[in-house]
């Protein structure tokens, strides 16, 4: 049983990254503060729960991410099934020239990617629909395994794979034009 | 099934290939089983099997066996390889891209939400 006056040495580290995915979930400031200061009491009053020598983080996580859905999850329109298997695999490298621009130089499709923005890469990555995001947020901002994201949104492993499958692909879609513009642009006339 | 093949597994085949014509066809047929070798004649596509495998490759949740025929053939196909390479930095810059700073005063609301647990009632 873990002992409640370490909860904040042991805990508080993670309030950058639980806030960097609650900005994801929320889409707004307000609203990310508040489930993060949600998420911290709820996890200190059960933190008797917490079985020490366990993932702490994925504890967190899994209190973030069912405060989330059930209390801010969007109400928004989810977007049909077809909309989003509609993407091809390697949708954005293909876009970006793939296997010319890969062999007229070094890669520099890769250099694209590098130059896109911050709030280029969140606005896409925010424009998921909810399972969507969550998976991709989980797997790809936060490094969780297929079994911890498993575990945090208690689905099966073959959820979250076909989730993260068509996340990714939708991702790749919403990033395309701002990839395509900055492809345009040199990198000299970069400014954001 | 009449599949397995104990002593050969990972081996090339002697040239000959005395049973299994392949179908890689019907429902109980897994085309990245682990009873394939690499050198088979019954192996699909390679670069179609590396590109179904890329991100569970590069999300680290691939066997140590199937992790190794993907290396092996990106060693030797570089259009796979440069497409690896894009989907690695995709992935890299996607979670350097969405970090936040927390304000100040979430710290702060947080401590205090804490220690207000603790005021005895």
């Amino acid at each position: 049983m873990a002992d409640k006056e370490h909860f904040a040495e042991q805990a508080m580290g993670y309030m950058s990254s639980l806030y960097s995915a609650a900005l994801r979930m929320t889409r707004n400031p307000a609203d990310a503060e508040d489930l993060v200061q949600e998420t911290y009491l709820k996890a200190y009053r059960a933190f008797g729960t917490f079985q020490e020598g366990t993932n702490l983080k994925s504890w967190l996580y899994k209190i973030l991410t069912n405060t989330f859905i059930n209390t801010y999850r969007s109400r928004r329109r989810r977007p049909t099934e077809t909309e989003l298997d509609d993407v091809e695999d390697l949708y954005l490298y293909h876009r970006l020239g793939g296997l010319e621009a890969a062999a007229a130089g070094r890669s520099a499709e890769d250099l694209v990617l590098d130059r896109l923005s911050e709030a280029e890469v969140k606005d896409a990555v925010e424009s998921l629909p909810d399972p969507f995001r969550l998976a991709v947020v989980l797997a790809d901002i936060e490094g969780f395994s297929y079994k911890e994201i498993a575990e945090i949104l208690d689905v099966p492993i073959g959820t979250v794979m076909s989730r993260l499958h068509r996340g990714r692909r939708a991702l790749q879609k919403a990033l395309q034009p701002f990839a395509e513009q900055r492809r345009l642009t040199a990198p000299a006339d970069v400014t954001t | 099934m009449d599949r397995e093949e104990p002593s050969s597994a990972g081996q090339p085949q002697s040239p000959g290939q005395p049973e299994s014509p392949a179908q890689p066809e019907g429902p109980g047929y897994d085309p990245y089983g682990p009873e394939l070798s690499t050198y088979g004649r019954s192996v699909p596509d390679p670069c179609q099997d590396a590109i179904a495998t890329l991100y569970s490759y590069l999300d680290g949740e691939l066997t140590s066996e199937r992790r190794e025929r993907i290396q092996y053939h990106l060693e030797e196909c570089s259009p796979c390889f440069a497409a690896f390479g894009f989907e690695a930095e995709l992935k890299a810059v996607i979670a350097r891209k969405c970090r936040d700073e927390v304000p100040d005063s979430l710290r702060q609301r947080v401590a205090e939400a804490l220690r207000a647990e603790d005021v005895p009632t």
